[in-house]
């Protein structure tokens, strides 16, 4: 596992804080813990993909998230992800012959920073893998859509009670031992579902077979310190309206604000300690039990 | 002067336009925070999913509780580090303070999808986020400055009994505000280190937290002689210009240091080349720097400028507004995100909650000791 360039960037400022920074190692690639190796995954092969967007009705229907409508209320087929749509097809075109789809939705990271992040744990990180959302614990801060290095939370700005939106994963379908709804619709192929272990494997060895075939990178390997879901393509992941490897790194967000937040102990001693020796310093030689 | 003559002379300061468009914005500001509640964000805001947090944010809550902490800073001087004669200060200091942390607090329950739920942050509790030690630090330390502020109320009742309970823990209630401003002043940049690629890198650190911390002591000194003289002139209490000049000679040594860190950091990550690129982000970060940290640094130095209240107050007005600058480009300049300009209901209600701060300033001024003690 590499540490690319912005990361190390990243890294090389926290010798200055003196802080206690050095939980992150370059070697934390979380990929590779076992843990993570057994979690439910989905492996997306956008050279499969035909665009049938039979995953994205499947996803509305087991939801039921109302269409999205256009101004004029007509039926209209959502641009990106929105509040009632939790997964979409998107379309790459460079010119008539080299274009792609692309499927969106929320990437189940491994670390994830909405949960991180989230004031009141109303995103959560699931023994299996999926990051869920507990809307009656939501305050609605919408930390997590600012976080998310995807972008993928979104929120129901029309409504007065509003509450964050995501894909959930089929976690409860996932737990009847079922396939997502996405999985279950997908006439080509394109979606395989399984531990993500394997799917690293079985991802890793189209790559090597087909190297034509795809761009030499296997998306939500690293990133970020991994996700649940995988990717891959046969253009630039950055065209496909994903944050470029190299910009998201492969460490987790979370991994940078948890020595922070782990200093906070020690800072309350030492500064109750400071402002009582200070307090002391200025007054020696006055007479004590006087009081301003 | 003593006390009796005191409260005469505020009881007949007359009530001037100032109070009465004070009141306007204020009431204004009430009746389209209610709007909001009824209708929701989407409709009284310019807020979207690529653009989440806007300029209630930005303003009463990253610059607000920034500018704020010139009431922990103050408490340092007086109680700590002992320097009596600042003591007149203190009250309308920590006043301000507590101003601007509800005004931080308000500005919440308009922003917050779901302001009844506030509360859940009581209950439900993540240790790994920023937000969840900012949020219970500025309850506790909105407390901690009500009490350390109740001796004016109980001045004025003449309530002996909890006055000297309240003057008994004076102390502890100072060293715990200094450690809760310490903890979420920091912790306000903690939460944008969470977010290292959408930051741009002249403004994305690994040391936000100890940056933000510096950053909001420097600039909340300014907002002390930058406040203190706007109710100097509006409430007819002038405070010496020497006690402000003496404070404003130490605001170079924080900036200083805050800049020493920042560029310090810059270099070592090797963004420095950034700031030379002379597109918009970077004449965004000259101008900051230049305006709001070195302006400020060069003036206070000069003993010219520390004599006159005229030139104090044009100065430490630069400070406020560096760090401004500064926390908006963090959280929403220089933040990815859909281009943003604030609805004029988000605008109006900003304007309605600093109206309301200033009028229970200005309230308190009449009817409480607030600048003198007994």
């Amino acid at each position: 596992m590499t540490v690319d360039r912005r990361d190390f960037l990243k890294m090389s400022g926290a010798g200055l804080g003196g802080l206690a920074l050095s939980s992150f190692e370059s070697s934390n690639g979380a990929s590779h813990s076992p843990e993570a190796d057994e979690d439910h995954s989905v492996l997306y092969d956008a050279t499969i993909c035909v665009g049938c967007k039979a995953c994205q009705v499947a996803c509305k229907r087991r939801s039921n998230l109302p269409p999205d409508l256009d101004s004029e209320g007509i039926f209209d087929a959502p641009k990106g992800l929105t509040a009632d749509s939790w997964t979409v097809i998107e379309l790459y075109q460079e010119d008539p012959v080299t274009y792609s789809f692309v499927k969106k939705q929320c990437m189940h990271c491994i670390d994830p920073a909405c949960a991180s992040g989230c004031i009141v744990s109303a995103l959560y990180k699931t023994e299996d893998g999926p990051v869920l959302y507990d809307g009656d614990k939501c305050i609605g801060c919408r930390w997590c859509m600012t976080a998310c290095p995807f972008q993928v939370p979104k929120y129901q700005w029309d409504k007065t009670v509003p509450f964050v939106q995501k894909c959930d994963f089929c976690s409860d379908r996932q737990d009847e031992g079922l396939d997502t709804a996405c999985v279950a619709a997908c006439p080509t192929g394109a979606l395989l579902s399984g531990k993500r272990g394997e799917l690293l494997e079985v991802a890793e060895n189209r790559i090597k077979d087909f190297p034509d075939r795809y761009v030499n990178h296997l998306y939500g390997k690293d990133e970020v310190g991994g996700t649940s879901w995988l990717y891959l393509a046969g253009v630039a992941f950055d065209k496909l309206g994903l944050p470029k490897p190299d910009k998201i790194g492969t460490i987790s967000p979370a991994k940078l604000t948890w020595p922070y937040m782990m200093a906070v102990p020690g800072i309350v001693v030492f500064m109750t300690g400071l402002c009582t020796g200070l307090y002391y310093y200025f007054r020696r030689g006055e007479k004590t039990g006087e009081e301003a | 002067m003593t006390a009796n003559t005191l409260v005469r002379r505020k009881n007949t300061l007359s009530f001037g336009w100032g109070t009465a468009i004070q009141a306007i914005l204020m009431l204004f500001g009430l009746g389209l925070m209610i709007n909001r509640w009824v209708f929701g964000l989407g409709a009284t805001t310019a807020l979207s999913d690529p653009r989440p947090w806007g300029l209630w944010i930005s303003f009463d809550i990253l610059a607000g509780i920034a500018l704020a902490a010139g009431a922990f800073t103050m408490a340092a001087i007086v109680y700590v580090f002992n320097v009596k004669e600042f003591h007149p200060l203190l009250r309308p200091t920590i006043l301000t303070g507590f101003l601007g942390y509800s005004l931080a607090i308000l500005g919440l329950t308009v922003d917050l999808g779901k302001p009844l739920d506030m509360w859940h942050m009581i209950i439900y509790w993540n240790v790994h986020a920023p937000l969840f030690e900012i949020g219970w630090c500025v309850m506790t330390y909105a407390t901690v400055m009500a009490l350390e502020l109740s001796p004016m109320l109980f001045e004025r009742l003449n309530w002996n009994v909890p006055l000297k309970l309240i003057r008994s823990i004076s102390i502890p209630l100072i060293f715990a505000g200094i450690v809760l401003s310490t903890m979420h002043q920091s912790s306000l940049g903690t939460l944008y280190v969470e977010v290292p690629d959408q930051i741009h890198p002249l403004w994305w650190s690994i040391i936000l937290p100890p940056m933000f911390y510096v950053s909001a002591i420097g600039a909340g000194m300014c907002m002390i002689i930058f406040e203190s003289t706007i109710s100097g002139y509006g409430l007819n209490h002038k405070i010496p210009v020497k006690l402000l000049g003496k404070l404003a000679g130490w605001i170079p040594y924080v900036l200083g240091f805050y800049l020493v860190m920042r560029f310090l950091d810059l270099i070592l990550t090797g963004d420095i080349g950034a700031m030379f690129a002379f597109d918009g982000p970077s004449i965004m970060f000259w101008v900051e720097i230049l305006l709001g940290y070195v302006a400020p640094i060069v003036f206070f130095s000069m003993p010219a400028v520390r004599k006159n209240r005229y030139r104090l107050f044009w100065v430490a007005f630069l400070g406020v507004f560096g760090l401004l600058l500064n926390r908006f480009n963090v959280s929403w300049f220089q933040l990815e995100g859909a281009p943003y300009f604030p609805a004029w209901q988000e605008l109006f209600i900003s304007i309605g909650l600093i109206a309301f701060a200033m009028f229970v300033f200005n309230m308190a001024a009449r009817f409480l000791p607030l600048f003198e003690e007994h």
